[in-house]
This record gives structure tokens, C-alpha cells and sequence, in this order.
């Protein structure tokens, strides 16, 4: 181990939390933190992100490893789901009389 | 796109009140606007615990500690979302210690001012907290996003914050002579710099019509301090104490408290860092960040350890 990685200020790589609020939920994105490893980001975001009983699971991602869609592509990506109304339930006429469907 | 159109997107989605999000393209001025409130605004919650921290083995009773410890605790989380918010526009949380640590970036005047008694401990709550709550409601629908979020978070912790300091404020005031004195005391001395946290009147503040246009603010600094004024007199009356300002009248033709002049030489004086405990504080936050050199670069090293171990314990299994 070289002499420099002990005195490297560099900061810690950055983490993504994902908190499940309660048993039978997703885990939703709250926020992110700081930590030097897996361990200490968990530990972290128990402290940071659950302090009023907020969750009963947590992951967290190093931020690196979040790949994002690109906002500028935002129209090839989502327009055609515009015109397809025919995916929803609400688009087909039923008859009054038919029930629970 | 061209440079205009993007300035049209974006133009176009604040007039829409849809939220710009960390990959959005955005004006230059926007994110440097943004880095320095937002990094203003998590200084101010870090260099915050300073004053309340001086209280905590001195509080009167366990529950009072148990509280005291709770909400200075939430004000380093605090920090932390703020910390957060502001780095996803580009800026590193060690560039961000930095500008605060060397002068280059502000925090909240209010922290540069002792706390002397254990009602500063209720003044604050109610005061200096009730002053932020006032500022951050409206920043939840910021049109940052991470901020906005960042920011609902921060709204729905800090009303314990102050509803406890409202407490300890009433606690004194309906007790001994003595005690009551010292509420009335503490009202004095953090009454006026708590108006003075919603920054210089809309006339001297020069980011302010940016700001606004742009719904990064989405109330003026005038319009918060009175809108504060006017819900502060009527807890005072509550309190039993009385308002610290010969001035005060109130005005039916405006529907709002008058209230007496600020002494805005005083508030710059301390934004230039002279006011009781600026130096005081900085040295204390300074202080902190060197002496955990040794835990950050020990933490760093256990990592990397148990990095090694385990690449070690994977590589005997695979042979």
C-alpha cells in the first residue's frame, strides 16, 4: 500500500439510499450520503434517513453505479406511450350489466 | 438544440412550475445561485448546533437533554440533505466544507450571537426556528427539485423544533419572577436578529428578482419578515411577554403589524464577520472537521482492508 493512499483526503464515495417504509413496499429513493464503505453507508443512512421510524429496510447504491435515462431524449422515450390510450382499462365500453371485470 | 432553445426548455418548464432535476440543462447564474443558497442554507444548519450544543449538558432536565440532543441531531441531517441537494449540481461537499471553513461562503448570522441562559435555548426554538420554518415552507416547492425535496424533509422535522422551543419559552414565562425575567430576557436579545435572518429589505437585496423570477424564492425577504411579525405577536400575547418593540402598532389599513427600524448596520456588521461569536464559531467548526482527520482517514483504511479481505476470501474459493 503506498504511502499515499494513507494520506489521501479524498472524500468518501457517494451513496444513494433507498428506504422500504413499511413490510410489503418498494424501497423509494430518500436521499444520499457519504461513507467509506457498504457498511458504514447503511449505518449512515439508519442515522440520516430513519431517525422518526421511517423504514424497515434499507439499500444503498454507490452513486456510480446509477445509470440515467438522458432528459433530452425524453420525447423518443415516452411519446409513444401517448397515443396508445387502448392500454388502459378505461378505454373499452362495457355494457352496464357485466360485473367485476 | 441550440443555445436558445435550451434557454426556451428551461424557460418554459419554470413558467410551467414543472421542476428542473440535476441533468437538466439550466443557466449558468441558476446553478450558481442555487450552489451558493443551498450551501449558504447547509452551513447555516451545521454551524446551528454550535449555539444549542453549549446547552446540552447543561439542560434542566433529562427531558429537556433527551430533546436537545434530538433536535441538534436532526440539524446535522439537516445539513447533510442540504449537502446533498447542492452536490448534485457539481459542487464536492469537500469544495463546500472549504468555502465555509476559509470565509469564502456565509451561514446564517444569527448563530454568530451567545447563548447566555437556558431560555436562549427557547428563544431559539421558537424564534430562529420559527423565522427558518417561515423561509423553507415556500422552498418545498422550489424549482430545484433535489432542493424542493430536500427541503419538504427539513419542513417536516423542524416543526417539533420549534413547537419544543415555544415550550421552554411558556414553561418560563409562567414560572418564578425570575424565570420569567429570563424569558423576557432572551426575547429581547434574539428578537431583532431573528428578523434580520430573512436577509436585507427587498430594496437592497440584489438576487432577490432573479431568485423570484426563477422560483428558486417564492416570497420576498419583506413579505416573509412580516408575514413572521404577524404570527409572532399574537404567541407573544400567548407567552404573556412583551414584544421588544416600542413601535409596534398595529395597522388596519395594511391588515399587518408596523414594526419598529431594523438596525441593518448591525446585521452587516456581522455578515462581515464581527459580530460576538463569529470567530467563536468558525474556530469550533474548524477545529472539529481537523480533529477528525485521523477518524476519516482510519475509516478510509478499515475499508480498504476489508475491501482486500474480501477479494482475498473470494480468490482462496475460487482456487
Amino acid at each position: 500500500m503506498s504511502d499515499n493512499k494513507h494520506t489521501n483526503k479524498a472524500e468518501w464515495p457517494l451513496w444513494e439510499v433507498f428506504i422500504r417504509s413499511k413490510a410489503g413496499l418498494d424501497h423509494k429513493h430518500a436521499g444520499s450520503l457519504h461513507a467509506a464503505d457498504v457498511e458504514m453507508a447503511i449505518e449512515n443512512a439508519r442515522d440520516v434517513y430513519t431517525r422518526r421510524q421511517e423504514g424497515v429496510s434499507i439499500w444503498v447504491v454507490e452513486s456510480k453505479n446509477i445509470h440515467a435515462s438522458d432528459p433530452g431524449e425524453s420525447e423518443s422515450l415516452y411519446e409513444p406511450a401517448n397515443d396508445k390510450i387502448y392500454r388502459h382499462p378505461t378505454f373499452y365500453n362495457l355494457p352496464d350489466e357485466v360485473k367485476y371485470m | 438544440m441550440t443555445q436558445y432553445s435550451f434557454q426556451k426548455h428551461f424557460d418554459d418548464k419554470i413558467d410551467s412550475d414543472m421542476t428542473i432535476e440535476p441533468k437538466d440543462w439550466m443557466p449558468d447564474d441558476y446553478r450558481k445561485t442555487l450552489i451558493r443558497q443551498i450551501s449558504q442554507h447547509a452551513h447555516s444548519e451545521i454551524v446551528g448546533m454550535l449555539p444549542e450544543g453549549n446547552w446540552i449538558s447543561r439542560a434542566p432536565t433529562l427531558r429537556r437533554k433527551a430533546v436537545l440532543m434530538a433536535k441538534v441531531q436532526d440539524e446535522a441531517g439537516h445539513g447533510l440533505y442540504l449537502y446533498s441537494a447542492a452536490e448534485t449540481l457539481g459542487v464536492s461537499r469537500d469544495e463546500m466544507y472549504s468555502q465555509l471553513h476559509t470565509g469564502k461562503a456565509k451561514y446564517s448570522s444569527i448563530f454568530n450571537y451567545p447563548t447566555l441562559t437556558w431560555a436562549d435555548m427557547g428563544a431559539i426554538g421558537w424564534l430562529v426556528d420559527g423565522a427558518a420554518i417561515m423561509n423553507q415552507v415556500p422552498l418545498c416547492r422550489t424549482s430545484y427539485g433535489p432542493y424542493a425535496r430536500a427541503m419538504v424533509r427539513v419542513c417536516k422535522e423542524e416543526s417539533f423544533h420549534q413547537r419544543q422551543g415555544f415550550e421552554i419559552m411558556l414553561t418560563l414565562a409562567k414560572g418564578t419572577e425570575i424565570q420569567r425575567k429570563m424569558a423576557q430576557d432572551a426575547f429581547n436579545r434574539w428578537w431583532w436578529p431573528s428578523l434580520m435572518m430573512f436577509g436585507p429589505p427587498d430594496a437592497e437585496s440584489p438576487n432577490t428578482a432573479n431568485s423570484v423570477r426563477w422560483r428558486i424564492k417564492r416570497l420576498t425577504n419583506d413579505e416573509l419578515r412580516q408575514k413572521f411579525v404577524d404570527v409572532t405577536v399574537e404567541q407573544a400575547k400567548v407567552l404573556g411577554l412583551d414584544m421588544p418593540d416600542k413601535d409596534l402598532k398595529w395597522n388596519e389599513e395594511r391588515g399587518h403589524y408596523d414594526f419598529g427600524a431594523i438596525n441593518w448596520a448591525e446585521f452587516y456588521n456581522v455578515v462581515k464577520g464581527n459580530g460576538p461569536c463569529n470567530k467563536q464559531r468558525l474556530d469550533a467548526r474548524k477545529t472539529a472537521w481537523e480533529k477528525g482527520q485521523w477518524v476519516r482517514d482510519a475509516a478510509t483504511a478499515y475499508a480498504e482492508k476489508r475491501a482486500a479481505r474480501k477479494a482475498a476470501a473470494a480468490q482462496t474459493k475460487a482456487a
